[in-house]
């Protein structure tokens, strides 16, 4: 066992000042007081080896900060995302919650709802909730449909009232069901922000009016957003789902820990383009990949997880069926700064051939790196991380999420974003996407989005959202929140989601309010 | 065989269903008096008046008609002199009248007599300052396209599109060009729907343009005739033949109304239309409220139907037979 290591009284007196000013908040809730006060306790921990270097790329100010690991603290307890195999509860039962297999809609909608309060992460909310349309089917197919349907709408009421973090996640698709017909409908009606949710389209298994049916929805309440079906089963094998912001990860595992390049503040290290991609990336890159191998380390070998959470030992979780997310953000500022350095200021990315060619090379390199790096502990996903294309944080500044092109400099026309899309998508089993507000009166021909859609996944891009641009609940970076509650916050009310602070960063530092609608 | 092309919007929602790439034809044989468009009705006179002022050096003279990056146009070699092109001479709808008019004039107000106004739409900024600069209700950003350059323009925006939607102006002042146009989009597997005023004969269909498309949209923009002529200058009889042949063979789309208080009688045209329409329950009626934007000054004095008004037209449309009515 690794020994912890002291720290100073003054750091720890800091990190008192900050749990009393945490208990006294008056705009935190009292779920949102008692993970801030955990995350303060766990801060105080030193109990990682962490590698040489590491700490002048990471504890950095945010203009200068180099690699990021997005609030998992300093001694990881569980994995960072957790895919219980829902299918699989619903069939057995757990005996530690002491549930046996439900026999209609009402007890199986019971029984997720009490396991959702068992299923850790980051957020300490479950970032899957599980194929919805699928695990309910069996139970729907042969009841009367508008007695389903209140079950259901009162499901999802219940959800978003009780998973107060909008990095929750449900599936539905490939195929028409009609427990997924009357949750698109559920959805569509309470316009709510969680869960988040994503449909899986593949053109030869989802009928035309499924994907209409969905499309008019997302057009309500902003979800489901679309994922390339056949894009994803041929990286992960059929046994993946969508969770949190847009993740693609194994069914019955997860990812242990998500860290990020900031690629823009790497940019600034180097001297031009050939010393980026020859000496300052590779050596962020080593000192990366170094630091999530030594988180997973702990999280295997001395947290003690998978040994005796019950999610683990009951089989809903498999300790093989885990891997780790080596993620990225800011590739437009690094192109646009590195090109300034080589003297040519003019070129930007999303706007010329040349700037767009550097982000292909830029990931070239880092998907090789990750290629070549192995992890005794990511066996499903080859000995490798998966890459990741990471939508931000609320206090990012001038970083723009994953590959996306910073927003205000969108192209003009929609078809030469999707094509500029198109060349950085493949790169990202374990998520990337997009997001469009549409103009209101899309929704008279929502074929229009169905037509992008079906395009765009010929074209081997990935995942796309959309939003009406006059909806209330509307997609941050990866997550929904209600423009409403925002404005709650902004006034220093209370707001149950912990991801409206959130939404809140973001419209102030990353604009997202300003995208252009198509 | 090429046509003027005024613009390309590669994705539009808003011109048919699903996502099509919608091209505007220039030129028009009606003078609607609230066209939202009125750059789009005339062919420039290469006045060159929009030269000089063209902040982004996308306007240009040329002794030649053509670009010069470009060859001339296929099988039209012999009409590379300046005095023979095609732009002044081959539009089917410009009567010897005007064109007499129009060569007066450019003797009387062109500097520039002789030369041609090109554009390069690399350079051009869109601020529409030559456009409002124009005083011949036309547009010197035109490019003459074949339909073969069209389709290579519309190459990128395949997969993501179902069709394409010709509009203008009026789109079938070309009627060859579109017959060439829609053979080769449909040996790529893309439809063709037509925006049109109705004033080319669908019955008859001379050009055999109807086997080749997916449909027509088409404007009644009045019932009685005399009313059509105060609205556009013209008379409507072949619009209303227009409008019974095609919903007979089964290619209208789309029907459309604008309504513009005080013009003329739009509640009789729309409860004729909407009548029209009961056996056919898959046809759209769009009922469009006039708007200001784009109007010529001289037209804009009409006011915009109030929301209530509308409400009530959509309703009078269904109560008439119109099964599939919206208004915009």
């Amino acid at each position: 066992m690794g020994k912890m290591r002291e720290i100073t009284m003054e750091r720890v007196e800091k990190t008192r000042e900050e749990m009393l000013k945490t208990v006294k908040s008056p705009v935190l809730t009292h779920e949102q007081k008692v993970a801030a006060m955990a995350s303060l306790a766990d801060s105080l921990l030193e109990v990682l080896n962490i590698p040489e270097g590491l700490s002048e790329l990471l504890d950095a100010p945010i203009e200068t900060q180099c690699i990021c690991d997005l609030f998992e603290g300093h001694a990881p307890m569980r994995p960072r995302y957790i895919i219980p195999d829902y299918g699989r509860f619903l069939k057995e039962g757990s005996s530690f919650l002491e549930l046996g297999a439900p026999g209609d809609l009402y007890e199986a909608i019971n029984a997720l709802e009490i396991f959702y309060k068992h299923v850790p992460s980051v957020t300490n909310y479950p970032v899957y909730v599980g194929a919805l349309d699928r695990l309910l089917e069996p139970f729907v197919s042969s009841m009367d449909e508008e007695e389903a349907y209140r079950l259901i709408r009162a499901f999802f009421i219940h959800m978003d009232r009780t998973i107060l973090d909008s990095f929750s996640h449900g599936n539905i698709g490939p195929e028409r069901t009609k427990a997924g017909s009357l949750i698109l409908r559920a959805i569509a009606e309470t316009k709510d922000a969680v869960p988040n949710m994503t449909m899986k389209y593949d053109a030869s298994l989802t009928e035309d009016a499924f994907l209409l049916e969905a499309v008019r929805a997302a057009l309500e309440s902003a979800k489901p957003s679309f994922a390339n079906d056949a894009m994803f089963r041929s990286e992960l094998g059929p046994e993946y789902v969508i969770a949190s912001c847009y993740n693609g990860l194994p069914e019955g595992g997860g990812s242990y820990t998500l860290c990020r390049l900031i690629l823009g503040n790497i940019a600034k290290r180097a001297k031009g383009i050939e010393d980026f991609l020859s000496r300052e990336l590779p050596y962020v890159m080593d000192l990366q990949a170094r630091y999530m191998d030594e988180r997973i380390r702990f999280i295997v070998e001395e947290s003690g997880f998978f040994e005796n959470n019950f999610l683990a030992k009951e089989g809903f979780i498999r300790r093989e069926r885990f891997t780790a997310m080596f993620g990225l953000v800011g590739l437009a500022e690094a192109v646009n700064i590195l090109l300034e350095k080589e003297g040519k200021k003019g070129l930007r990315f999303g706007h010329s051939e040349e700037a767009v060619s550097l982000g292909v090379r830029i990931m070239d390199t880092i998907s090789a790196f990750n290629e070549a790096h192995r992890n005794p502990y990511c066996e499903v996903s080859g000995g490798h991380f998966l890459l990741h294309a990471q939508v931000g944080i609320s206090s990012d500044i001038g970083i723009s999420p994953g590959t996306r092109i910073p927003i205000g400099e969108e192209p003009e026309e929609l078809v030469d974003q999707l094509e500029l899309l198109s060349r950085f998508h493949h790169y990202f089993p374990s998520g990337t996407g997009d997001i469009f507000p549409i103009e209101r009166t899309v929704h008279r021909n929502p074929e229009y989005i169905m037509d992008i859609i079906k395009g765009a996944f010929q074209k081997k891009l990935r995942y796309l959202s959309f939003y009406s641009s006059d909806s209330d609940v509307i997609r941050i970076t990866g997550y929904l929140v209600k423009r409403s509650e925002i404005k709650t916050l902004e006034k220093g009310g209370n707001v149950k989601h912990d991801t409206t602070a959130l939404g809140m960063g973001a419209k102030q530092n990353g604009h997202i309010l300003e995208r252009r609608v198509r | 065989m090429r046509a003027p092309v005024n613009r390309i919007i590669p994705f539009s929602a808003v011109d048919g269903p699903g996502n099509r790439t919608a091209v505007f034809l220039q030129g028009c044989n009606f003078n609607c008096k609230y066209c939202h468009n009125p750059e789009t009705r005339k062919l420039c006179i290469h006045c060159g008046d929009c030269v000089e002022d063209c902040p982004g050096g996308a306007l240009y003279f040329s002794d030649s008609p053509f670009p010069s990056a470009s060859r001339p146009f296929p099988g039209e070699e012999k009409q590379e002199s300046a005095r023979t092109a095609p732009a002044l001479s081959s539009y089917p709808f410009w009567g010897e009248e005007k064109r007499e008019g129009i060569s007066e004039e450019r003797e009387r107000e062109s500097p520039h007599s002789g030369r041609w106004v090109l554009f390069s739409p690399e350079k051009c900024i869109g601020c529409d300052r030559c456009i409002r600069i124009c005083r011949h209700d036309a547009s010197p950003r035109i490019r003459w396209m074949s339909p073969e350059e069209l389709l290579r323009e519309l190459s990128k925006n395949r997969p993501f599109i179902r069709g394409v939607t010709v509009s203008g102006g009026e789109c079938t002042l070309y009627p060859a060009f579109l017959r060439e146009l829609a053979a080769l989009l449909l040996s790529e597997g893309l439809e063709l729907l037509l925006d049109s005023n109705g004033s080319y004969d669908f019955s008859e269909d001379p050009a055999g343009l109807l086997p080749l498309l997916s449909g027509v949209m088409l404007d009644v923009k009045a019932w009685k005739r005399e009313e059509h002529e105060r609205v556009t200058g013209t008379g409507n009889e072949d619009v209303l033949r227009n409008l019974r042949s095609l919903l007979q063979c089964g290619k209208l789309y789309e029907l459309r109304t604008v309504v513009v208080p005080g013009l003329f009688d739009y509640e009789g045209c729309i409860r004729e239309c909407a009548r029209l329409l009961r056996p056919y329950p898959e046809v759209r009626y769009k009922i469009i409220a006039f708007r200001k934007n784009g109007v010529r000054a001289e037209y804009r004095d009409f006011e915009s139907p109030t929301e209530e008004e509308m409400s009530r037209l959509l309703e009078i449309a269904k109560s008439e037979g119109a099964v599939k009515v919206l208004t915009l």
